[in-house]
């Protein structure tokens, strides 16, 4: 009996911490491993800075998916990122990828706008309009130098 | 010759000699214990009992010599060899060490549980054979913190002998007991060598039981044992020493109340 | 002067031997694991100990410091107007540093203490040659099932406590500042990515090996410490050197992890 009550607890505050763990890693982590359904599609982008895997993909302000992958293309100097685009959203071919920053030193998420072609693009497509990130370094040294040299 | 005397004695220490840091504690002891004997090793406290019971046991690791117990030497042997000689042999220690989290069926259990297969109600019918043999019966289901200095000490006895071994040890039997308890015990030590043909080494200074059990008696001193033999040669000894030890007797109880006042009046 | 140099070196030397054995049981433990009979239950029985028995202890704990860290973030984010971020501080803070962090300090005080009491106890009413003496094991009978239930029941407390702790920052954020509940569940999502939740993870299984191990290293060993501290003051000495040890491993580990991983 009093074993049987023992494991009882036991087993409750087992099943409590992997429920509170589960909660964590599915909910809150936005797992790896939480593949919601939709499709990927590839962008080039010539500065990411500061893109990481797992960034945020906006469309009109409302997350629409999640970088899943960064690679570098030794050949163009580029770089390749893989976007996980939610089910239901429709990506035109003339659809616009551009990396931005929440706020001025937010973190860096990808903006997508509307095309005006009827065509979609389907997984595994690439979308060729880009921007790439505007580094605020740049901007700021680009104004310095050419200030100075004048 | 040396191979028909391990056949004989189930114990047999030769040239043992144990360090304890600096100091020597055991100086060369020899000793041969015969089988289904009681042999007391009996010495003041500092003698080197306990220490010597620990090589025994094979909890020390003696500096050099051999302690041969049932064909094995201990002293060099591996721990997988020492274990095999254990399980033949069953310890009662002075403060019972019953483990205190568990009843004391599931102490007396425990040695069944972990070397045989047999099955619960077997491990239960054994159980309370053994707990009747040391008139313990009643006390089961209790903890060990509800017992008795002698129930622990019964208790223990049970422990040890759980596993019908061919050796028991036994520290201090009657160490902190009642008179009438201590006897009692005493009786149990000699039944058990008689029913069940046990080779028994007890460890004590206790003059009264010591002459009521014992079949051979070793004395220690500083280190070494003085004198071996059996109760008669020990009382007609010439040694100084065991006539001091022995004849302190009346002296002992005065001593004793010396001791007491002084631990009253907190001079320890 | 020669004195005081010649003590730095026997304290030295004792403590590298104290890691020594201390590892040193790590290993033993680990190998004789690996032999058969292979027991469920003593794993069970120190689990209700080491991790059902702490469950009140950490919810209330949790909860407690989740409403401190709303109460702290909300105070400091409101100066730069960045209170939506109240969610995001809360959440990263507990889930990678203070959630393994507190839970383990939290075991030891509670469970750790006791574990190094009890073997330390085992050891000098000679429980622990008893079991010597049946041929049982020690490591693999007292040891193993308590660095098995340490190792399990840590990282799940400091699950329990995470969650508790967000609860609470919620709380905070929500009910006494009257954040809106998207803005803070929002900044939590967000900021918290698999990798923070490993990171917790990973640390509290660490500290749950690093805490059970010490404190059983501790009152296992107790009789090879100072002549001088045996018996019942022996016991009491190791408890408190146990509890600080391996709070100060837990402290120096959390560093360790955080600038390697």
């Amino acid at each position: 009996m009093k074993r049987l009550n023992l494991q009882l607890l036991t087993g409750i505050f087992v099943m409590l911490g992997l429920a509170a763990f589960s909660y964590q890693a599915v909910t809150i982590g936005g797992g790896n491993f939480r593949q919601q359904p939709g499709y990927t599609l590839m962008a080039r982008f010539d500065n990411i800075s500061g893109l990481r895997p797992g960034g945020i993909i906006e469309a009109a302000g409302v997350r629409v998916g999640t970088v899943s992958k960064i690679e570098f293309d030794p050949d163009n100097y580029q770089a390749i990122v893989t976007l996980r685009i939610n089910e239901g959203v429709p990506v035109q071919e003339d659809a616009i990828a551009a990396v931005r920053t929440q706020g001025i030193i937010g973190e860096k998420y990808i903006k997508l706008t509307a095309g005006g072609f009827p065509d979609l693009l389907s997984d595994g497509m690439q979308i060729t309009e880009t921007e790439s990130a505007v580094s605020l370094e740049e901007l700021v040294s680009k104004y310095i130098f050419s200030g100075s040299s004048e | 010759m040396s191979t028909d005397n391990s056949q004989r004695n189930a114990i047999s220490i030769r040239n043992l000699v144990v360090d304890y840091g600096q100091r020597r504690i055991l100086s060369d002891v020899n000793l041969d214990i015969p089988m289904g004997q009681i042999m007391v090793i009996m010495g003041q406290s500092g003698a080197g009992k306990t220490t010597l019971l620990r090589c025994l046991l094979g909890l020390k690791k003696p500096t050099s010599g051999s302690v041969h117990i049932l064909g094995t030497d201990i002293a060099s042997a591996s721990l997988r060899e020492i274990n095999k000689v254990r399980i033949q042999m069953g310890v009662a220690f002075q403060g019972g060490a019953l483990f205190s989290s568990m009843s004391v069926a599931e102490n007396i259990q425990l040695a069944l549980r972990e070397h045989t297969n047999l099955d619960e109600k077997t491990i239960e019918i054994m159980t309370r054979i053994k707990l009747d043999m040391v008139n313990m019966l009643p006390a089961e289901h209790l903890m060990p913190a509800e017992l008795s200095g002698g129930m622990t000490k019964r208790a223990a006895l049970a422990r040890a002998i759980i596993m019908d071994p061919k050796l028991l040890f036994f520290d201090e039997p009657s160490a902190g007991l009642d008179p009438s308890t201590a006897a009692e015990l005493d009786q149990l030590i000699i039944t058990l060598k008689n029913t069940m043909r046990m080779t028994i080494v007890v460890v004590t200074h206790e003059l009264d039981s010591i002459f009521k059990i014992a079949d051979h008696i070793a004395v220690m001193s500083n280190g070494l044992i003085i004198e071996t033999g059996t109760p008669q040669q020990i009382t007609a000894s010439t040694n100084p020493e065991i006539q001091g030890m022995l004849n302190r007797k009346p002296r002992e109880t005065i001593v004793d109340t010396d001791t007491h006042l002084r631990r009253l009046t907190g001079g320890v | 002067m020669l004195k005081s140099i010649e003590n730095i070196g026997a304290i030295v030397i004792s403590s590298l031997e104290q890691t020594g054995r201390t590892f040193n049981l790590l290993l033993i433990v680990f190998w004789e694991l690996l032999q058969p009979p292979y027991r469920l239950y003593p794993i069970v029985r120190q689990m209700y100990f080491i991790g059902a028995r702490s469950l009140t202890l950490i919810i209330v704990s949790g909860v407690t410091i989740g409403m401190v860290l709303g109460l702290q973030f909300y105070n400091i984010l409101e100066r730069f107007g960045a209170v939506d971020l109240l969610g995001a501080g809360v959440a990263l803070s507990v889930i990678r540093e203070l959630g393994p962090v507190m839970t383990s300090l939290m075991v030891v005080g509670r469970a750790g203490s006791s574990i190094t009491a009890e073997l330390g106890i085992m050891r000098i009413t000679e429980q622990v040659d008893a079991l010597e003496c049946m041929a049982i094991s020690p490591g693999k009978f007292l040891i193993a099932p308590k660095l098995v239930a340490g190792l399990l029941s840590v990282p799940l407390l400091t699950m329990v406590f995470d969650f508790v702790a967000l609860f609470g920052g919620y709380f905070v954020g929500v009910y006494m500042f009257g954040l809106p509940e998207g803005s803070y569940m929002n900044g939590m999502t967000d900021a918290i990515e698999w990798v923070d939740v490993r990171l917790g993870l990973v640390k509290s299984v660490i500290f749950g090996l690093l805490i059970t191990l010490i404190c059983c290293a501790r009152g296992f060993y107790m009789h090879l410490g100072k002549a001088g501290s045996q018996g019942a003051e022996g016991v009491s000495s190791v408890t408190t050197d146990a509890v600080v040890m391996s709070s100060i491993a837990v402290l120096f580990s959390d560093f360790l992890i955080g600038a390697l991983i």
